[in-house]
C-alpha cells in the first residue's frame, strides 16, 4: 500500500483557521452549524471557545441550513460549516434560501478530487461545486492559504450585504491529503 | 387515564381546536409551522406576522425553530408540525436535545398519516412513538397527549416551559378544508423580521 504524504509544495504556513475565525467575528456571525470535518477541526474549536458565538452540532448537514434560515429569521447571522459530502444532503433544504431569499454562508471542505485515495469520496465530490451553483449559491473557491480570509469576507459580504446565500469552497490541495498511515 | 388514552379513533382530538387551544392568548409568541395541514391549522386558527408558515423545506421545522430560539432567548418559540414532517427530521430531536434551548417548544399534530398525498399511514401509525425518542434525546418534557384537558396543559407549558419540550398530540386523520395563509416566501420572512426586529431585510 502507497502511504500518501501531505501537500509538497507548502510555504510559510498560515493560520487560516484563525482567519476565518476573524472574519466571521467582524461580520458579527453568531451561529455556527457544523458537520466536524477534519479540515474544519480548528475553526471548530476557535468557535466553540468564541463566546459570541453559538455552536450547535448537526447529525446531518441540511439540518443546518434550517438552522440558519432560524437564526436570520431570529436577527443572527450564521455559517454552516461541513465537508463537500454534505453539500448532496441539503439539497432540498437550499429551497428555502431562494423561496425566502434569505442569506447563508456554507464553508466546505473538499474530499474527493486532489490525491483523494478513498473512490467512495469521488461521486460527491466531484459535483459538490456544480451542486452549490445549482442550488443558487455563489460559489467562492480557495486554493491557497493567504485568499483564504478575503474570500471568507468576500463570501459574507455576499450573503449579508447582498442577500445571496454563498459558499467557500476549500480546495483539497490547500487542505492536504488525508493521511491514511498514523 | 388508562381508559383515556385507549380512547377510540373517533373521539380523537380535533387539530383545528388543538391549534386554537395552544394558540389562545398568544402574547408575544413565536410560531413555525412545518408544511401541510399544521400550515393550514394555524392560518385557519388566525393568521398573524409572528407565524413563520413553511410551504416545503420538509424536515426543517424544528431546526429553523431552534435557530430562532437561540437568536431570541428572550421569545417564547413554537413549531407546530405533523408527524411525517418530524420523521423527515428526526435527527433535529437529538440535535436539540443535545442543545437543551430552554424556550423552544414543538409540537407534533399526529395524525398516523401522510394526509398532503393521500392518507397513507406514516411509521407512527406502525407503533414508533416519538414522544419515546424525543425523551431519549434529552427532552425534559416529552408526552402524547390524547385528551382536551392534556391540551390545556400542554398550552400553559409551551407559554411557561423552562425546558425544551416535546408533545405528540394523537388528532383524528379526518381531512379539513384548507384554510391557505400567504405562500410568499420573501413576504412571510420579511414580514416575520418586520414585526420581530423592526426591519424586513
Amino acid at each position: 500500500m502507497i502511504a500518501p504524504h501531505e501537500g509538497s509544495d507548502a510555504p510559510a504556513r498560515i493560520d487560516w483557521p484563525a482567519q476565518i475565525h476573524e472574519a466571521l467575528r467582524a461580520w458579527e456571525v453568531r451561529q455556527v452549524g457544523y458537520v466536524p470535518d477534519a479540515g474544519h477541526s480548528r475553526l471548530i474549536e476557535r468557535c466553540h471557545a468564541d463566546p459570541q458565538m453559538v455552536t450547535t452540532v448537526l447529525t446531518t448537514e441540511e439540518e443546518g441550513v434550517a438552522l440558519l434560515a432560524g437564526a436570520w429569521l431570529g436577527g443572527q447571522r450564521g455559517v454552516l460549516l461541513m465537508q463537500s459530502s454534505g453539500v448532496g444532503n441539503c439539497i432540498n433544504m437550499f429551497s428555502l434560501l431562494k423561496s425566502c431569499r434569505m442569506p447563508l454562508v456554507a464553508i466546505v471542505t473538499m474530499r474527493g478530487e486532489w490525491g483523494e485515495f478513498n473512490p467512495w469520496q469521488i461521486p460527491m465530490g466531484s459535483t459538490t461545486p456544480r451542486s452549490l451553483e445549482l442550488a443558487g449559491l455563489a460559489t467562492y473557491r480557495v486554493e491557497r492559504e493567504e485568499l483564504v480570509r478575503e474570500t471568507v469576507e468576500v463570501a459574507l459580504g455576499c450573503a449579508y450585504d447582498t442577500h445571496c446565500p454563498s459558499a467557500v469552497i476549500l480546495s483539497q490541495r490547500m487542505l492536504g491529503r488525508k493521511k491514511w498511515t498514523d | 387515564m388508562d381508559r383515556l388514552n385507549k380512547a377510540p379513533a373517533e373521539s380523537r382530538l380535533d387539530r383545528r381546536q388543538v391549534v386554537a387551544t395552544l394558540l389562545r392568548d398568544r402574547a408575544d409568541l413565536l410560531v413555525v409551522t412545518g408544511l401541510g395541514a399544521p400550515t393550514y391549522d394555524c392560518a385557519a386558527a388566525g393568521d398573524h406576522p409572528n407565524n413563520f408558515y413553511l410551504w416545503g423545506a420538509m424536515g426543517g421545522a424544528a431546526m429553523l425553530g431552534l435557530g430562532l430560539a437561540t437568536a431570541q432567548p428572550g421569545r417564547r418559540v413554537l413549531v407546530i408540525t405533523g408527524d411525517g414532517e418530524m420523521l423527515m427530521g428526526l435527527g433535529a430531536l437529538a440535535t436539540i436535545g443535545a442543545r437543551k434551548p430552554a424556550n423552544l417548544s414543538i409540537v407534533v399534530l399526529d395524525n398516523e398519516r401522510y394526509a398532503e398525498t393521500g392518507g397513507q399511514r406514516t411509521h407512527t401509525a406502525h407503533g414508533v412513538d416519538l414522544a419515546a425518542v424525543a425523551a431519549g434525546c434529552g427532552f425534559a418534557s416529552a408526552t402524547t397527549v390524547r385528551t382536551k384537558a392534556q391540551v390545556e396543559t400542554l398550552r400553559d407549558a409551551v407559554h411557561a416551559a423552562d425546558c425544551p419540550l416535546f408533545a405528540a398530540v394523537k388528532v383524528d386523520p379526518a381531512d379539513l378544508p384548507r384554510v391557505l395563509p400567504p405562500r410568499d416566501g420573501v413576504y412571510l420572512a420579511g414580514r416575520f423580521r418586520q414585526a420581530l426586529l423592526g426591519e424586513a431585510f
